[in-house]
C-alpha cells in the first residue's frame, strides 16, 4: 500500500480522537463521542497493519485479539468502585509498552547503524526510516528515545504503585525511603548523566541504568504520596503515558503518535491541575507529598460530637423540604451507593428537592463520585458541581455528608492557621441541619480535626454508610 | 404523671390543648393522659377518638383538675380556672405573665408550677415548642384566606373568554412568623404582593417568599432585630414619617392590606391612617393581625368586621387560630407535647423540672412558691447579631469601564508574552533541529495546543469516562510496535508482540469501560 493512504487513515484518526475528546463537554453527545474515538483507534490500527514497515501481521493479529479478550473481561467484570484501580493498572500497562518500543527502536538503531550503503538499501519499513537519517537526526532519535523510556519506565512503575494503593494492596500512607527526595533527585541527576553518556555513546548499558533509575524514581515518587492524592497522581500518570506516546511517536516518526501523545498529555495535565486547584495546593506540592507544616497554631475547637439516632435523621428527611447530600470516598469504600440512590429515590418520590453536591476532588480519582452516583442510576441532571450549589446551602432544610471529611471542614475558610487553609470546600455547615455519617470519631485523611462535627447544627450518624443506610431507609416514608 | 387537658372556658374559643395524636405520642413519654369530655369536639376530635388513643374520659372541668398532675390548655386561665390550681399541680398555658400579675401571685402561694407557653425563649433549639410562631403561622394564613372571602375579586390575573382580570395587590406590613406566613400565601394565591418591615434584614426572607419588599429611601441606622430577639423595635419619628409617605403613596393602588406589625408590650403602632383607608378603592379589605393591641389601623373594631364608607372592609378578629381549630390544635398540642418531652428527659412520666435549662427557666413563671417572672437573659443569644457589612463602594459607570480595560489590557499582555516566548522558543529550536525534526514537532505543538482547548471543555462529571478515554487512545503506541514488529531479531518480535498484546489490552479495556460508565449517565 501507498504511504499517501496510511497518512490520509491517520489524518482522519487525529480529527476523530479530538472530536472524541471534545464530546465528552456533556452526558449525551459523550455517549456518541465514545464511538468517534473507536474508530479513530479502528481505523489507524487497520491502516498500519497494511501500510508500510509492518510485517508478521497474522501474529499482530492474535496479540491483538488475546488482548483484546482480557481487556473485555477486565470492562465487563469491573465494579466502579474499582475503577481508580483499573484505570490505574491501565496506565502501567502503556508505561511497559512504551519502555518496550523505545528499546525495540535502540536495537534496530544500533543494526541499522553498523550496516553498509547497499545493505541499507535493501531494508523496508521502519528500520528503512533509520537507515535514512543523517548525524544529527540519529542524535535526535536518541534523545527522543531515551525520554520516551524514562517516561515510560516511571508511569510503569508509579502506575503500578497507585494501583496497589487504591485496590488496598499496598498501604495507602505516605511512605518514603531515608533519604526521602534525595534519592529521587540522585535517581534524576544518575538519568541525566546516562542521557550524555548514551547521547555520546549510543550504548546499551546507559540506556538500561536510566530505566532503572526511572522505575525506581517512578516507584518512590508515588509512594510518598498519601491516598486521598490519588486524584492527582492518577491524572499525572495519565498525563505522562500521554507524552510517553508523544516521545516514541517522535523517535518512530509517526504523527499520529505525536497527536495523540500530545492530547493524552495535556488532558492529563489539566485535570491534575484542576484537582490540584480544588485543593488550593500548588502541583508540586502534592507531588512531592505530604501537606507542609501549620504555619502556626490552629484554633482549638469548641464543643462535642452529638451522636443521632436512624430515628431522629429518618424524622428530619421526612420534614424537609429540600436536601443535599455530599458523598465522599467512604461511600465508595462502603459500597453505599445504591443506597442513597434508594434513599434518593424515596425521597424524591415525595416531592423533595434532592440533590448532590459533589467536590472536585472528592473520591480517587477525578469524576469519581458522578461515575457511582451514575451507577446506582442517580439522574445527572441532580448532581451538582461545587460551583453550582455551594450558595443554595442556606436555603437547605438537610445536608447529609457520607464519607467526607476534609471537603466540608470549616477550617479551611475560618483558620488562617489550618493546614488546608483556602481551599474551597463545601459550605454545608449553612444547611439548617447537618448529618455526618461517618464511622468513627477520627479525623479525615490530612489528620486536621473537623469543626464541622462540632457545630451546634450537626449530628453524628456514626456506623459503617451502608449498614446506617439500611437501617434508615424503611424508616422513611 | 397525669397529664388533663380541659375544655376551653372563653367562650368561642374552639381549640384544644390535646389531640388523640399528642395523646399517643405523651404516653410513649411515660405519661397517662386526661380529657374533660367534649374538649375536642369543636377541633374535630370526638371523646371516642381520645378513648381509642388510650385517654382517659374526665366527666366534669372540677374532677379533671382534680385528677391531674399537670394540665394543659390554651388560653389563659380564667379566675375559677386558677382557683382549681392546687400545691404541686404544673399549669401549661398561654399566660401572658406581664398583664396576669394576679394569676402568678395566687399560683405562687398555692405552690403550682406555671409554664407559660407564650414564654418560650426563641432560640433554635426551643423553636419545636414555640407557640407564639405556629399561631402566628395560621393567622397569617387565615388572614389571607380571611380578606379573599372578603373581596369581591380574583386573587391571580386571568385573560378569560370573557375578559381580562387584573391580579389582586396586597401589601403585608410587618414580616414576623404572621407576615410571612400571609406573603406565602397571597403569592400561592396568584396575587401580586408587596411586603414591608421596618427590619431590613428580613427582605431576604420576604423575597425568598416571592413577594416584593417594599424599600425606603431612608438614612438611618436601623436597629438589627437580632439585638431583640429577632422582634421589631420602636422606630425613630423620622423614620415613621418616611414609612407613612410610602404607604399614603401605595394606598390608592393597594387591594388587601394585611398589618401585623406589633412591638412586644406596647401597643399596636399606627401604621395605616385613615387617610389611607380613605384612598383605597371601594371593595378593597384590610385585615388587622393587630387588634387585639389596639390594631395597626385606628377604625379597626376588635372581634368584628367593619365596612367604612367609602366601601373598604377592615376584619379586626383576634380568633384567627381559632377558626382553624384542627389545624391549630394539632400544631398547639405538639409545641405542648415537645414541651413535655423537654421536661421528662428520661421518658419515664416522671417530671423533672430543671431550672437551669435555658427553655425551661424562660417559660416558667411560677415554680417553688415563687414568681419567676420575668426571666433572666437566656444564656444563648437568640440570634447571632449580624456582623455589620463593610459598604462596597458602588463603581461608577467609568471606573468599571477602566477595570474591563486593564483586566483587558493585562490579558493582553500575558498572552502577548507567552506567545512571543514560545515563538522565540520555537525558532530557537529551529535554528539548530533539523527540518525533519522540526515537522514533527509543529504537529506535536499544535496538538497540544488543541488538546489544552478542547480539555477544559469537558464536563466535570466526566472527568472518570475522560480519563478512561485517554487511556485507551494512549495506547496509540501500538502503532509503534505494529511497525515495528516484523523487522529483524526473535527478542524484537517478543518485545514488540508482548507491546501490541499490552496495549490491545488497553484499547479493549479502556473503550468498553468508558462506554459501560457513559451508558449509566440518566436524565432524570
Amino acid at each position: 500500500m501507498e504511504y499517501g493512504f496510511t497518512t490520509a487513515a491517520y489524518v482522519v484518526s487525529a480529527v476523530l480522537f479530538i472530536l472524541s475528546l471534545g464530546g465528552l463537554s456533556g452526558q449525551e453527545s459523550a455517549k456518541r463521542a465514545v464511538w468517534y474515538g473507536i474508530t479513530g483507534m479502528a481505523l489507524a490500527v487497520a491502516a498500519t497493519l497494511i501500510g508500510p514497515g509492518s510485517g508478521l501481521w497474522f501474529l499482530s493479529m492474535i496479540m491483538i485479539a488475546g488482548g483484546g479478550y482480557i481487556g473485555y473481561q477486565l470492562a465487563t467484570k469491573v465494579q466502579m468502585t474499582q475503577m481508580p484501580e483499573l484505570v490505574a493498572a491501565m496506565h502501567s500497562l502503556v508505561g511497559l509498552a512504551a519502555v518496550f518500543v523505545g528499546f525495540i527502536a535502540h536495537i534496530e538503531l544500533g543494526r541499522v547503524l553498523v550496516m553498509d550503503d547497499a545493505a541499507k538499501k535493501g531494508l523496508e519499513g521502519f528500520v528503512a526510516l533509520l537507515a535514512k537519517k543523517d548525524g544529527v537526526e540519529i542524535a535526535i532519535l536518541r534523545v527522543e528515545l531515551f525520554l520516551g523510556i524514562f517516561i515510560g519506565a516511571i508511569t510503569f512503575t508509579g502506575s503500578i504503585i497507585a494501583y496497589g494503593k487504591l485496590a488496598g494492596r499496598v498501604d495507602s500512607a505516605a511512605t518514603k525511603l531515608p533519604g526521602g527526595h534525595m534519592l529521587n533527585a540522585g535517581a534524576a541527576a544518575l538519568s541525566l548523566i546516562a542521557l550524555i553518556w548514551y547521547f555520546n555513546t549510543g550504548g546499551f548499558f546507559p540506556l538500561f541504568l536510566m530505566t532503572l533509575a526511572a522505575l525506581f524514581i517512578g516507584y518512590h515518587l508515588i509512594m510518598g504520596i498519601g491516598g486521598a492524592d490519588m486524584p492527582v497522581v492518577v491524572s499525572m500518570l495519565n498525563s505522562y503515558s500521554g507524552w510517553a506516546a508523544a516521545a516514541i511517536g517522535f523517535s518512530l516518526g509517526n504523527d499520529l503518535m505525536i497527536v495523540v501523545g500530545a492530547l493524552v498529555g495535556s488532558s492529563g495535565a489539566i485535570l491534575s491541575y484542576i484537582m490540584c486547584k480544588a485543593m488550593n495546593r500548588s502541583f508540586v506540592s502534592v507531588i512531592l507529598g505530604g501537606f507542609g507544616g501549620p504555619a502556626g497554631e490552629q484554633m482549638a475547637v469548641e464543643g462535642e460530637q452529638i451522636a443521632i439516632e436512624a430515628e431522629g435523621v429518618a424524622i428530619a428527611l421526612n420534614e424537609a423540604d429540600s436536601v443535599v447530600i455530599i458523598p465522599g470516598y467512604g461511600m465508595a469504600v462502603a459500597q453505599a451507593q445504591s443506597g442513597v440512590a434508594e434513599l434518593v429515590r424515596k425521597l424524591r418520590a415525595q416531592g423533595k428537592n434532592v440533590r448532590f453536591a459533589i467536590h472536585p476532588v472528592a473520591g480517587r480519582l477525578p469524576g469519581h463520585m458522578n461515575v457511582l452516583l451514575a451507577e446506582a442510576k442517580v439522574p445527572y441532571d441532580i448532581v451538582m458541581e461545587m460551583d453550582e450549589i455551594n450558595d443554595d446551602f442556606p436555603e437547605t432544610d438537610v445536608a447529609i455528608v457520607i464519607g467526607s471529611n476534609d471537603i466540608v471542614n470549616p477550617a479551611a475558610q475560618d483558620d488562617p492557621n489550618s493546614p488546608i487553609a483556602g481551599m474551597p470546600v463545601l459550605e454545608c455547615w449553612k444547611a439548617k441541619q447537618v448529618f455526618v455519617s461517618k464511622r468513627g470519631q477520627g479525623t479525615g485523611y490530612s489528620g486536621i480535626e473537623n469543626p464541622l462535627f462540632f457545630k451546634e447544627n450537626t449530628r453524628m450518624f456514626y456506623g459503617d454508610a451502608k449498614a446506617s443506610l439500611d437501617k434508615l431507609l424503611p424508616m422513611i416514608d | 404523671m397525669k397529664i388533663g387537658t380541659p375544655k376551653e372556658m372563653l367562650e368561642g374559643e374552639r381549640r384544644v390543648a390535646m389531640t388523640p395524636e399528642s395523646a399517643a405520642q405523651l404516653q410513649k413519654l411515660g405519661h397517662d393522659c386526661l380529657i374533660e369530655t367534649g374538649a375536642g369536639a369543636e377541633a374535630g376530635f370526638s371523646d371516642a377518638d381520645y378513648a381509642a388513643a388510650g385517654v382517659e374520659i374526665a366527666k366534669t372541668a372540677a374532677a379533671l383538675w382534680k385528677t391531674a398532675d399537670v394540665v394543659a390548655k390554651v388560653r389563659v386561665p380564667d379566675e375559677t380556672e386558677v382557683k382549681r390550681l392546687r400545691d404541686g399541680q404544673t399549669l401549661i398555658s398561654f399566660i401572658n405573665p406581664a398583664a396576669n400579675d394576679k394569676l402568678l401571685k395566687s399560683a405562687a402561694k398555692k405552690g403550682s408550677t406555671v409554664v407559660a407557653m407564650d414564654m418560650v425563649p426563641r432560640i433554635s433549639r426551643a423553636q419545636k415548642m414555640d407557640a407564639l410562631s405556629s399561631m402566628a403561622n395560621i393567622a397569617g394564613y387565615r388572614a389571607v384566606i380571611e380578606a379573599s372571602n372578603n373581596f369581591g375579586r380574583f386573587f391571580t390575573g386571568q385573560i378569560t373568554a370573557a375578559g381580562k382580570v387584573p391580579p389582586a395587590k396586597v401589601l403585608v406590613v410587618g414580616a414576623g412568623v404572621a407576615g410571612l406566613a400571609a406573603v406565602g400565601t397571597s403569592t400561592s394565591l396568584g396575587a401580586i404582593t408587596y411586603a414591608f418591615d421596618v427590619r431590613p434584614e428580613v427582605a431576604e426572607q420576604i423575597e425568598s417568599m416571592g413577594a416584593e419588599f417594599v424599600f425606603l429611601d431612608f438614612e438611618e441606622e436601623q436597629a438589627d432585630g437580632a439585638a431583640t430577639g429577632g422582634y421589631a423595635a420602636v422606630s425613630s419619628p423620622e423614620f415613621r414619617e418616611a414609612q407613612l409617605a410610602k404607604f399614603r403613596e401605595l394606598a390608592p393602588d393597594i387591594d388587601i392590606v394585611i398589618t401585623t406589625a406589633l412591638i412586644p408590650n406596647r401597643d399596636a403602632p399606627e401604621l395605616w391612617t385613615k387617610d389611607m383607608v380613605a384612598a383605597m378603592k371601594p371593595g378593597s379589605v384590610i385585615v388587622d393581625l393587630a387588634a387585639e393591641k389596639g390594631g395597626n389601623c385606628k377604625l379597626t373594631v376588635m372581634d368584628e368586621k367593619i365596612v367604612t364608607e367609602n366601601g373598604v372592609t377592615i376584619i379586626g378578629y383576634t380568633d384567627f387560630p381559632s377558626r382553624m381549630a384542627a389545624q391549630a390544635s394539632t400544631l398547639y398540642s405538639t409545641n405542648i407535647r415537645h414541651m413535655m418531652t423537654d421536661l421528662t428527659p428520661e421518658k419515664d412520666g416522671v417530671i423533672d423540672h430543671n431550672m437551669e435549662d435555658d427553655v425551661i427557666r424562660g417559660a416558667t413563671v411560677t415554680h417553688a412558691k415563687a414568681i419567676t417572672f420575668p426571666p433572666p437573659p437566656p444564656k444563648i443569644a437568640a440570634i447571632a447579631a449580624a456582623p455589620k457589612k463593610e459598604a462596597v463602594p458602588e463603581l461608577t459607570a467609568q471606573e468599571k469601564r477602566a477595570a474591563e480595560v486593564a483586566a483587558f489590557k493585562s490579558q493582553t499582555r500575558n498572552q502577548v508574552t507567552l506567545l512571543a516566548v514560545g515563538g522565540v522558543a520555537l525558532l530557537a529550536v529551529g535554528l539548530v533541529a533539523p527540518a525533519s525534526f522540526m515537522q514533527h514537532f509543529i504537529v506535536f505543538v499544535l496538538a497540544v495546543f488543541i488538546g489544552f482547548q478542547v480539555i477544559w471543555g469537558v464536563a466535570h462529571s466526566l472527568h472518570t469516562p475522560l480519563m478512561a478515554v485517554t487511556n485507551a487512545i494512549s495506547s496509540i503506541i501500538i502503532l509503534g510496535a505494529l511497525m515495528q514488529i516484523g523487522s529483524g531479531s526473535s527478542l524484537v518480535i517478543l518485545l514488540a508482540a508482548l507491546g501490541v498484546f499490552m496495549t490491545g489490552i488497553n484499547i479493549f479495556g479502556g473503550f468498553l469501560v468508558t462506554r459501560r460508565m457513559l451508558a449509566m449517565f440518566q436524565k432524570s
